[in-house]
């Protein structure tokens, strides 16, 4: 907590370090709540289905000059059934009726023209069979686990089997959470949705493997050494990534906001905007996830190694010892060595970490860095450039 | 120590640059067409998607079945005449669809066309005709033709007067021309064969078939259910002549089973046709008075062929050679496997081998379709704007190189849409907009990471020269990772759904593959050939790479320095205290990283 600049700022300059692994059980309290709100929520209210999953027909019609009781009155004694009308920003009328031939959808639409002062051919009409929802679904179902078993098998391959659970279980979380929110909120869920729900995947999964990469790249030889803990280093990833996942999210949201922004403001109701919400709630969660979700996993599967258990009790056995000779040589400092403690950076300062083995002095720089404050030991002075 | 594919930054460039102009040729050749082709719903028509059942219950549907269906409805919707009407299947086996897409039509017609089933009638012939269209005067004598073979040979009678000369049309011959007038209007006369039938036959039908064109192809192809219960005069279908026929005697129901079959012989194939009992008498009866009667081509009117009518179009005209009793008949001639085999399936099939449920209709008016890819076009512009802006602010002169990339990427898959286009036929959806909106971010996600991976390097006191080929290689094994899953997430998406996710899976694939051009052969080059110039050596505030950006304490400048110094120096401290050689763990961490 060093001065009063901007926390942004702070993790940026990587004064920061935030305890992602060692503060799992916040994070999985606070998933475990949303979670749970999303299922109650799809559960109790379930999903409000567009006309493509039940079927039905729908009329939008541009710059509409009927009411909306004018526009039901009219459907409604056409189609002989319940009618949703809704107004969108843009003028446009959506008009939802129960399922129709085409040619009953031709004459619906010729009466909502003539009630509403536009042409018949200038409304736009989609007739949707009922039995089209449950094969489109049936197909994105089947690609969905296609898909997972795929990228299970290439998470397996590349990483190993703890990343691709670590990976599919922040999946499944953005996707829960995803779906919950549609069924809160009321959104409506059109197979644009469902493509959105898809890229959710893709996305929520690219953050993860970037993640996941440095992870990798941060504990690779790691047994080899007993500077750091398998929890350390790959807390170290997750910060060393943190400001690429926060710029790459906004980079990222922003041009769906845009998509939001101008659907909504241009065309009301239609695919780009399905599409563009249901990748803004996805890849928000997506980021938290990668962040607060994949990695304590991760590293909560890699505890019950014996060869990280063995890992972490050789580090605190050689911070003990640091300390002690720390003490000995009567230099200033306080250590404590603790994994959970390593936080927001003023921790008291840890002792020297010391290079062994085949630890990267990467690692253990950026480790050193990390988990130190202000450090308050004599500095030899160097006249080393960066260059 | 020096990565590979960094030593020649220049060479890289290059290369891209000749690949693009090479693109760039081939795409915007002259005299080809080279417009992005839109989608329905960004230019206005309508999109119906079928899904094929099989006519018996629980069979399953063949890929032949299947292209034999698309070939029929793309038969038909040809014959509108409406330029980039496309039908496609999506998917395959029970799972398949079939999407007919017509650009500026409305959906009555559309789905009119495609859901019918096509009506097949036998019917006698009572004349054969030229194919050209007759004067009134010179009907009286009937042109020959070769009525004993599904394909009738060459007329080549010559008439004196080409055009159509309409007379006495004041009998009760309906002249079936069909497309109402909303869906012709839309596209200047979409239209389905010609036929002419009536009542009776009367001067003023006769007249009227005289006058019908049999080598205008609109007339060929078929799309126009003729009423059995009434003469008929329509065009053969290869448009070699034209008949005048009576009342149907036998429908298409009543045709069991038909198969194409090699002769006993050996040589040549003939199609067998198998009828229901009421089929099998009506053939008898009209197969008795039939095979009595003069042979067509002769001038005689009636003679002994029946006709084959498939939605007002004849598809064989056969001859009876003798009667034909209990239900079995062969048809011969001078069938080559396929004519046979397409014969047969007409036959048994009615004209679509399988029946279609339509499961949805989009029908979107012009307006709302350019109001759609203007939204579109608008919310990627504002996207990469802003996107741009971020990384500028974000990285500076790096954010330059991000920006300058993201713009060739946005060229370069606008280079790759035409390409598709043009190749294999594919068209731009608001779906697939929408990917290219997404994939904004994405790519702009491969640049942050290379970035963040230099600045990494530049912290841990790398110069800038190393740090940008060391964080490349790094960045480089993050980046094939994630596209992999996101490019594997496309190709998945794309072989398994229908409709509107197929436009967008495929954007996102295309779009993903080059993100990793983009990112291996322009903005590693360009940030290597950046690293050389002594503008970023600086430590400029606006090379995006100054000392205060990357970590350091702002509030005094030497502190960041000093920051990083002691970093340095602690793992000095390090080594010197376990005594590791320090070139040696250099060394290693060389290794670990590459």
């Amino acid at each position: 907590m060093s001065g009063a600049k901007g926390f942004g700022q702070r993790l940026y300059r990587g004064e920061v370090s935030y305890d992602f692994v060692g503060r799992w059980r916040r994070w999985y309290i606070l998933s475990a709540i949303i979670l749970i709100v999303s299922i109650g929520a799809l559960g109790f209210r379930g999903l409000n289905l567009g006309i493509e999953f039940r079927g039905g027909a729908d009329f939008a019609i541009p710059n509409a000059t009927c009411s909306v009781v004018d526009a039901r009155a009219v459907a409604e004694a056409e189609t002989g059934g319940q009618t949703i009308v809704t107004v969108a920003s843009s003028g446009t009328m959506r008009v939802q009726t129960i399922p129709l031939t085409s040619a009953e959808s031709i004459a619906v639409a010729d009466s909502l023209g003539e009630a509403c002062g536009v042409t018949g051919s200038e409304i736009t009409v989609q007739v949707v069979g009922p039995t089209w929802g449950s094969e489109i679904s049936a197909k994105a179902l089947q690609g969905l686990v296609i898909f997972l078993a795929l990228v299970t098998i290439f998470l397996v391959v590349y990483f190993e089997w703890r990343m691709a659970v670590g990976a599919l279980v922040a999946l499944l979380h953005d996707l829960v959470i995803t779906i919950g929110i549609y069924a809160l909120v009321g959104l409506e869920v059109t197979p644009a949705t469902a493509i959105g729900v898809l890229t959710i995947l893709a996305y929520s999964l690219y953050d993860t493997v970037v993640v996941y990469d440095k992870v990798k790249e941060n504990t690779r030889g790691i047994y080899g050494q007993s500077v750091m803990t398998y929890d350390e280093a790959a807390n170290l990833a997750v910060n060393q990534t943190v400001v690429r996942s926060i710029n790459t999210s906004f980079t990222s949201l922003l041009p769906v906001l845009a998509i939001i922004t101008v659907g909504a403001g241009l065309l009301g109701a239609g695919t780009l905007l399905d599409l563009a919400v249901a990748l803004a709630i996805g890849m928000a969660v997506g980021t938290y996830s990668s962040l607060f979700i994949a990695t304590p996993v991760l590293a909560q599967l890699k505890r019950r190694q014996p060869e990280t258990k063995s890992l972490a009790s050789r580090v605190k056995a050689r911070r003990k010892q640091a300390l002690k000779q720390a003490k000995d040589s009567a230099q200033a400092k306080a250590g404590n060595g603790g994994v959970e403690q390593g936080d927001d950076g003023d921790s008291p300062a840890e002792p020297d970490p010391e290079p062994v083995g085949s630890a990267s002095p990467e690692q253990i720089r950026e480790y050193a860095r990390v988990q130190s404050g202000d450090r308050k030991q004599p500095k030899r002075q160097s006249r080393r450039k960066r260059r | 120590m020096a990565p590979p594919a960094t030593s020649r930054p220049g060479r890289l460039l290059i290369a891209l640059v000749v690949l693009l102009i090479a693109g760039i040729a081939w795409a915007f050749w002259p005299n080809t067409a080279s417009d992005v082709r839109l989608g329905l719903d960004l230019q206005g028509g309508t999109q119906v998607i079928l899904v094929p059942k099989p006519v018996v219950e629980g069979a399953e549907i063949t890929e032949e079945q299947l292209g034999q269906t698309v070939e029929i409805i793309r038969a038909r919707v040809d014959g509108l005449g409406v330029a980039e009407a496309e039908v496609t299947t999506q998917g395959s086996g029970s799972g398949a669809a079939i999407v007919v897409a017509v650009p500026g039509l409305g959906q009555d017609r559309v789905v009119e066309l495609v859901q019918r089933t096509a009506l097949l009638n036998f019917r006698p012939v009572w004349n054969i005709l030229g194919p050209q269209p007759v004067d009134a005067s010179e009907t009286d004598a009937p042109e020959t033709g070769a009525p004993d073979e599904a394909d009738p040979s060459q007329n080549d009678e010559t008439q004196a007067d080409p055009q159509a000369a309409d007379g006495g049309a004041d009998n009760d011959s309906a002249d079936t021309e069909s497309g109402d007038g909303d869906a012709a209007a839309d596209n200047g006369g979409a239209r389905s064969a010609e036929i002419v039938q009536a009542d009776s036959y009367t001067p003023g039908f006769q007249t009227e078939v005289d006058s019908l064109d049999c080598l205008d192809p609109v007339n060929l192809a078929g799309g126009t259910p003729d009423n059995p219960e009434q003469w008929l005069g329509a065009c053969d279908q290869n448009g070699l002549s034209k008949y005048v026929m009576e009342p149907a005697f036998i429908q298409g129901v009543s045709v069991t089973d038909a198969n194409a079959q090699l002769t006993q012989q050996g040589i040549g194939w003939v199609v067998t046709l198998e009828f229901d009992s009421e089929g099998a008498r009506a053939l008898a009866d009209a197969s008795t008075e039939l095979s009595s009667l003069p042979e067509c081509g002769t001038g005689a009117s009636p003679c002994n062929a029946f006709a084959i009518v498939l939605d007002g179009v004849v598809v064989s005209a056969p001859r009876f050679n003798e009667p034909i009793i209990g239900g079995q008949a062969q048809i011969e001639g001078d069938f080559n496997a396929t004519e046979a085999r397409d014969l047969a399936n007409v036959l048994k099939y009615g004209a679509l081998p399988v029946t279609l449920d339509v499961v949805d209709i989009t029908s979107v008016s012009a307006t709302v379709g350019g109001d759609q890819l203007r939204a579109g076009i608008i919310a990627g512009l504002i996207g990469l704007g802003v996107v741009s802006l971020y990384l500028l602010l974000y990285y500076r002169v790096l954010g330059l190189v991000a920006v300058l990339s993201l713009a060739v990427a946005a060229g370069l898959l606008y280079l790759f849409v035409v390409i598709f286009s043009k190749t294999i036929g594919l068209t731009l959806t608001l779906a697939g907009v929408a990917g290219a909106i997404v994939a904004v971010g994405i790519t702009a996600d491969s640049f942050i990471v290379y970035f963040e991976r230099i600045r990494d390097e530049l912290r841990d006191g790398r110069s800038l020269r190393q740090a940008c080929d060391s964080g490349w290689v790094r960045a480089r094994r993050t980046l094939l990772a994630a596209d992999f899953v996101t490019l594997l997430a496309a190709v998945v998406l794309y072989f398994l759904s229908i409709g509107s996710v197929r436009g967008f899976a495929f954007i996102l694939g295309l779009t993903t593959v080059i993100d990793l051009i983009i990112a291996f052969w322009f903005t590693h080059p360009v940030v290597v050939l950046l690293g050389r110039m002594r503008f970023m050596h600086g430590g400029s505030k606006w090379s995006g790479l100054d000392p205060e950006r990357l970590g350091g304490n702002s509030a005094v400048e030497s502190l960041s320095g000093r920051s990083r110094r002691k970093r340095r120096d602690d793992y000095r401290d390090a080594k010197a205290q376990f005594g590791t050689d320090a070139t040696d763990s250099t060394d290693q961490g060389q290794e670990v990283r590459s």
